[in-house]
């Protein structure tokens, strides 16, 4: 029993003092970096595992109402202009996800009544895949998406 | 950090455009002329206000653009303060305002 609590007593310091020392060293600015940014889901590898840590359940419902507009063929891959659109009300989120990128969550937003419901952006694609827009309204959780090709290498 | 920003007024609703200069990179690419992996630099979060209320919280990773764009619609008239504040992921932070025009 006592080993249990020098563990439980070890891991807790341990967990304190590494952030403790981390903040001092000025790397982690507590208002900014500790309260906004949702490392796990912007660090998450696949769709799935992103919109989950982003919005803390996966259930996403097809809707016709987001458009993504983007180019069908990026020239580069660098910079891929995307638009998305849509016309659900109560928006409080649009989130924008690059199929096959190694951390697919690109761009989340979250609006407030004031924003008309469309952000554009330019975005980098690796490989050709899918442009996943994701958006939430009155409390539900909305997708679409749109297939974006690559073209690598040569002249075109 | 700089930016660029445009505000202007059409059809009843505020376009905003802004274009910052900032590399964001990603921390896995490789310099060519000293073989090193240049360290993770991207913006993770902007703000926008409008009028002195928070409009939008946007947060990203480096998979956005060099050089970021960021265009959208709002509501708001004709001499409303816009303005933008955008972190990177060294804490580092600057902001832009301009007026709707």
């Amino acid at each position: 029993m006592i080993k249990n609590k020098r563990r439980l007593f070890l891991k807790t310091a341990m967990a304190g003092s590494s952030v403790g020392v981390a903040v001092a060293a000025g790397l982690l600015t507590p208002t900014a970096v500790l309260a906004e940014w949702n490392k796990s889901a912007f660090t998450a590898k696949k769709v799935p595992d992103a919109i989950s840590a982003l919005y803390g359940s996966g259930n996403a419902a097809e809707s016709a109402e987001i458009m993504i507009t983007a180019p069908d063929v990026a020239e580069n891959g660098a910079v891929v202009p995307v638009d998305i659109k849509t016309t659900l009300k109560d928006v409080e989120n649009i989130s924008l996800l690059v199929s096959e990128n190694a951390s697919p969550l690109a761009a989340s937003f979250d609006t407030t009544a004031a924003i008309k419901g469309e952000v554009s952006i330019r975005v980098k694609v690796g490989k050709s895949g899918d442009l996943i827009a994701t958006v939430k309204s009155g409390g539900k959780l909305y997708t679409a998406k749109r297939p974006v090709k690559v073209t690598t290498g040569g002249c075109g | 950090m700089s930016a660029k920003i445009r505000a202007k007024l059409k059809n009843g609703e505020v376009t905003i455009k802004a274009l910052m200069t900032h590399p964001m990179e990603t921390g896995m690419r490789k310099d060519k002329a000293t073989g090193k992996v240049v360290p993770a630099d991207y913006i993770q979060n902007v703000k926008c206000e409008l009028a002195g209320k928070q409009i939008m919280d946007c947060n990203w990773n480096a998979t956005v653009s060099k050089n970021p764009y960021l265009s959208f619609k709002c509501d708001g008239k004709k001499g409303d303060e816009f303005k933008m504040t955008w972190t990177d992921n060294s804490g580092k932070t600057d902001s832009l305002a301009v007026q709707v025009k």
